[in-house]
């Protein structure tokens, strides 16, 4: 049985603002329902009791935190150096509405 | 049928670090787009998020201020949508662990006390700023992105806007206590959102639920929701039904608009972020920032009223903002009298403000100038009418009021010997007044008063004029 | 003379005597890169001028000779070098010329004055085993250029593998270091979890992403990883410890070892000719006086769908950012913002790169979430759990790095055990957060080398190098060299 349709898939690939045509919808599909499938099988082990995990190894973020202190890393031409578009010291995109 | 209006407010503040809260970029207001950022904040490729210990603290405080419990083991989480201003797509947030939770304040409408629940506060980025152009394009400045971000959640507790009105002051207050954030609505770093809705009185479960946005004040948070309300009564008793949606409120006709309908695909996706790990806040954590914080408006209030003496209205009045209450604290250093100070803070200046919508700290006003003169009508060097127009001319520009008085001769008459002049001499030229006043006619010594103040251009010591006058007239 | 056969420390010798120059060892580099590359299509981007440049300039003021002083150095593609264009070997980034900044282990070895030979090859966004999925080229297997060098990593192993350059950095989220290096006959080292900053590693899955050295032996292996470890205030995941000396526990001594070889490792879908170099493997360290055990790590079954689940989710947020409004290549002809990001990304990701964001997607939504990413989650603590029950035990855990040699290139036959067992392997190491390592142990019939996996304990990579390094001086398969068409030997 397939676990996910043409028709999720490209409301997935909404969802992330993906353009995906019909051939890859129809291929996308069949390739995550396998591996939703394999996926099934984690079903197998019971994990009522147990806790999930976010890493392998988990480093005391006590030792990470920053300071507060302002540094000026990049100047305003750097930052839109590899903008596909600018004007006016700002990034350009089209329209937000149709 | 009668309806229960139920509000619950989101509030977001911005929090003043000094970099933002991801990146060591300056947390700044107002510079050249785009110069206040680092590869960090654009979401460039490879780049990580590192979590500013003083962001952290903030939230903490304005946490602890609102008094929330305060969260031992935390992390954050991503939250995805797909926006020009958001850089990575996804924003970095709290879901399942905030900062806060649980947390309340009081609030005062109409002379009943409430207690407003808050359900959770806490810590995640800002996003950029989107400029739309009819031309057909945007521009986008992410110098605001990475701007540390409390959201506060209040519980749907309110059930008035004039309720949720209070609620944003005392919220906004208390926060400017801490000091860790301007809660300036005008710049921004105060937003506010609200959910309402009706239920018929009686009723458990809650009515259909809309979300106001674009409420950029106080008072159209306060508009809105009066229209709102209004709105969904009607469509209510007319056997309508609502659907969930988001609404704006349109400053310029007064009504809510649509923008969208929610629906089931809102899925922000949130999961915690592989890039940040996570922490603990131990109590030592907690305690130093507990100790940080400043004495909050209720506290000061009640110190107003046990220990210098104010009525509560007064207190209440002068704790209502952080600025008011620190100029009355600097003010009554200064040797003055405590009670003058408080009514020319609660009368004219306050009246000033209102009428001009302008906030203490843009006024040039000094707690040293009030002082000196409030003493300069004690000592009698100006009449309270004069004082009138020196004060008018220190909230306006600063004068200071000793230089003042001395420049434009506002100095009043107390010399007896010039003043006797003056009322002979106004006495001989209104004898009718005069046999009116013998005759038991009491108005007219006033009469006779108004005319020792036009000779002398208000300058006269009003009880000295008073004594001399009747001195005189008892002569004739 | 070639880059083959020496170690760092030889190389730094001859350069110190002046024997060599680093403008002499940059010859030798692109020389070979001319010479082979042809063939090997190991790199997307070559920085030969600058290169030569810096070799230049090093030359002329030699006199304070770093620990990687002039060492030719190739990076995959997924690691940001300033003002050096970085792929991803995806389209979206193809004019991505400056990123602006150089990852924390690219600075590191510039700092130990690495000269940076060119981007390597991978697979687009390092989601793939055969670099295939790269949008640019295919690299070939130098041992047999039919065959893929596997993957992600595979330019970074090619190029060790063909002699282009001495050593490179790979990156490993579910075994893209150890799989190519065994497809390949070279040393790869995935790092315990937090060792590496991955400040600049271009996420795929930021739980699970480790940068790893890709080197000829073990001992090159050890030092340049002792280089690029460290704690980084730019990685809120990297761990605040002190990096030991590696090289210094490259003892040749592993008396009294415990080895732990799971059962699971040894099944039904490990090809027999790899299965034998691996029995082959264990006798020697028996020989050299470690015990081995045979032990079960039951839940690595299941390792392969926690970490599709995981890496998948994860992925989808990461490549979020890729938006076409700040960098990349934006689409064109497009009418609002929505469909300009919908375009740009339909257009700038391959298949590969879809197919996992949807997943991904679809494991984190709503509906799904509980079922399928915290699920795996789930898994993922079982798995770190059974790990730490066999390390409490045991020194290492040995197995094979790949179920087979190396695939052809185009190979759509895989048969899906094969490939279950593939992840098997090397995702567990991933998910636990463990430090392991391939090394070559053998060759096939048809002369692809076989590699051999040894996993440590959390930040014990000195005792994986000795293992590797004891068995590495006891065989003779590290010195076998492939060859390429049209070389004169």
């Amino acid at each position: 049985m397939s676990k996910i349709n043409q028709d999720q898939v490209k409301q997935l690939a909404h969802a992330v603002r993906i353009e995906i045509s019909d051939e890859e919808a129809t291929k996308y599909a069949e390739e995550i329902s396998q591996l939703l499938t394999q996926a099934d099988k984690m079903d197998e082990v019971d994990t009522k009791e147990v806790k999930p995990t976010t890493h392998g190894v988990v480093t005391e973020l006590g030792k990470v935190l920053r300071q507060d202190k302002p540094v000026q890393s990049i100047t305003q031409e750097e930052a839109l150096k590899n903008a596909p578009d600018k004007q006016d010291g700002h990034f350009k995109v089209p329209a937000i509405m149709e | 049928m009668k309806f229960e209006t139920v509000i619950g407010l989101e509030v977001h503040v911005e929090l003043k670090t000094q970099s933002k809260v991801f990146s060591a970029s300056p947390n700044a207001f107002g510079d050249e787009p785009n110069s206040n950022v680092s590869p960090v904040d654009l979401g460039y490729p490879g780049t990580l998020p590192v979590l500013n210990e003083e962001a952290v603290n903030f939230a903490m405080k304005a946490a602890m201020a609102l008094n929330c419990e305060i969260a031992t083991d935390t992390m954050f989480d991503r939250k995805s949508y797909y926006y020009p201003d958001n850089p990575k797509a996804y924003q970095i947030s709290q879901d399942k662990l905030p900062i806060g939770e649980n947390g309340w304040i009081d609030i005062e409408v109409d002379g009943k006390k409430k207690r407003i629940g808050i359900t959770r506060l806490h810590l995640e980025e800002d996003a950029g700023k989107l400029s739309h152009h009819p031309e057909g394009y945007s521009l986008v400045d992410y110098n605001r992105q990475g701007t540390p971000l409390i959201e506060i959640v209040s519980e749907p507790d309110l059930r008035s806007p004039e309720e949720a009105y209070a609620y944003l002051d005392k919220l906004k207050n208390i926060i400017q206590y801490t000091g860790v954030s301007d809660v300036r609505m005008e710049e921004g770093s105060l937003r506010c959102d609200a959910n309402i809705s009706l239920r018929p009185v009686g009723q458990e479960e809650f009515g259909t639920k809309i979300e106001l946005k674009n409420l950029n004040s106080f008072i159209f948070v306060r508009n809105g929701l009066a229209y709102e309300e209004k709105r969904q009564a009607e469509i209510l008793r007319a056997g309508g039904q609502l659907q969930q949606e988001t609404r704006r409120y349109d400053e310029k006709t007064k009504e809510t608009i649509l923008m969208r309908v929610k629906d089931d695909a809102d899925d922000y996706r949130l999961f915690p972020d592989p890039d940040l790990v996570p922490f603990h806040i131990d109590e030592e954590w907690k305690e130093r920032i507990r100790q940080e914080i400043p004495e909050l408006p209720d506290a000061r209030k009640k110190r107003y009223i046990e220990e210098i003496g104010l009525p509560e209205y007064d207190a209440e009045v002068l704790t209502s903002s952080k600025d008011m209450a620190d100029f009355f604290e600097e003010t009554i250093q200064l040797d003055v009298d405590v009670k003058q100070v408080s009514n020319w803070m609660m009368g004219d200046l306050s009246a000033y403000m209102n009428k001009h919508l302008k906030e203490l700290h843009e006024l040039p006003i000094t707690p040293e100038g009030l002082a000196k003169m409030i003493n300069l009508i004690e000592d009698g060097t100006i009449s309270s009418k004069i004082a009138k127009k020196v004060f008018a001319e220190m909230v306006e520009n600063g004068v200071d009021p000793e230089k003042y008085v001395k420049e434009k001769g506002l100095v009043q008459i107390s010399d007896e010997g010039q003043l006797r002049e003056i009322v002979t001499q106004v006495l001989a030229e209104n004898e009718q007044s005069v046999a009116d006043y013998k005759a038991g006619k009491g108005r007219a010594l006033g009469f006779l008063v108004g005319q020792v103040m036009k000779a002398t251009k208000g300058q006269a010591n009003p009880p000295m004029v008073n004594k001399l006058l009747k001195e005189e007239i008892d002569k004739l | 003379m070639s880059l083959f056969g020496y170690t760092i420390k030889e190389l730094e010798e001859k350069l110190r005597k002046k024997e060599l120059s680093a403008s002499e060892l940059v010859d030798m580099s692109f020389n070979r890169i001319a010479e082979v590359e042809d063939q090997v299509q190991a790199f997307i981007t070559l920085n030969e001028e600058e290169a030569r440049e810096q070799a230049k300039k090093y030359d002329e003021q030699s006199s304070d000779q770093k620990k990687l002083f002039a060492l030719p150095v190739g990076i995959k593609d997924n690691i940001v070098t300033k003002g050096l264009r970085t792929t991803s070997a995806s389209q979206f980034l193809s004019n991505f010329t400056d990123p602006l900044y150089d990852a924390t282990a690219v600075k590191k070895l510039a700092d130990e004055q690495a000269i940076t030979i060119g981007k390597l090859n991978m697979d687009e966004f390092a989601m793939g085993s055969t670099t295939e999925t790269s949008s640019y080229k295919v690299t070939r297997n130098p041992w047999n250029t039919d065959h893929v060098p596997g993957g992600s990593s595979g330019g970074s192993a090619a190029a060790v593998a063909a002699g282009e350059v001495l050593f490179s950095l790979g990156s490993d989220t579910g075994g893209s270091v150890r799989q190519p290096a065994a497809f390949s006959g070279i040393v790869g080292m995935k790092p315990t979890y937090g060792l590496v900053s991955r400040y600049g590693l271009i996420a795929f899955a930021p739980s699970l992403d480790q940068i790893g050295p890709m080197t000829q032996g073990v001992e090159d292996n050890a030092r340049v990883l002792e280089i690029i470890a460290g704690h980084d205030q730019n990685d809120s995941t990297s761990a605040n410890k002190e990096v030991p000396a590696y090289t210094e526990a490259l003892t040749g001594d592993i008396k009294g070892l415990k080895i732990a070889v799971p059962e699971e490792y040894l099944g039904d879908g490990v090809d027999p000719e790899v299965k034998e170099a691996i029995l082959n493997a264990l006798q020697m360290f028996e020989l050299l006086g470690a015990t081995v055990d045979r032990v079960s790590l039951g839940h690595a079954t299941y390792a392969p769908a926690a970490y599709y689940m995981i890496s998948s989710a994860e992925a989808s947020t990461s490549l979020a950012r890729f938006d076409g409004v700040r960098f990349g290549v934006r689409a064109e002809n497009t009418d609002n913002m929505i469909d300009m990001m919908k375009k740009s990304r339909g257009q700038g990701f391959g298949d590969e790169v879809k197919k996992r964001i949807i997943l991904g997607t679809f494991a984190l939504s709503a509906d799904n979430y509980e079922n399928y990413f915290e699920k795996a989650q789930k898994i993922r603590t079982l798995i770190k759990r059974e790990f730490k029950t066999v390390f409490d035990n045991y020194d290492v855990v040995i197995g094979p790095t790949t179920a087979t040699t190396a695939y052809k290139i185009g190979a759509t036959d895989i048969d899906p055990v094969t490939a279950n067992t593939n992840d098997m392997l090397t995702v567990p190491a991933n998910l636990a957060g463990l430090p392991a390592l391939s090394l070559p142990c053998g060759f096939s019939e048809a002369g692809l080398p076989i590699g051999l996996q040894i996993i440590g304990n959390h930040f014990d990579e000195s005792t994986v190098y000795r293992v590797a390094h004891a068995y590495e001086q006891a065989t003779n398969h590290h010195k076998k060299r492939p060859v390429l068409e049209g070389e004169n030997k």
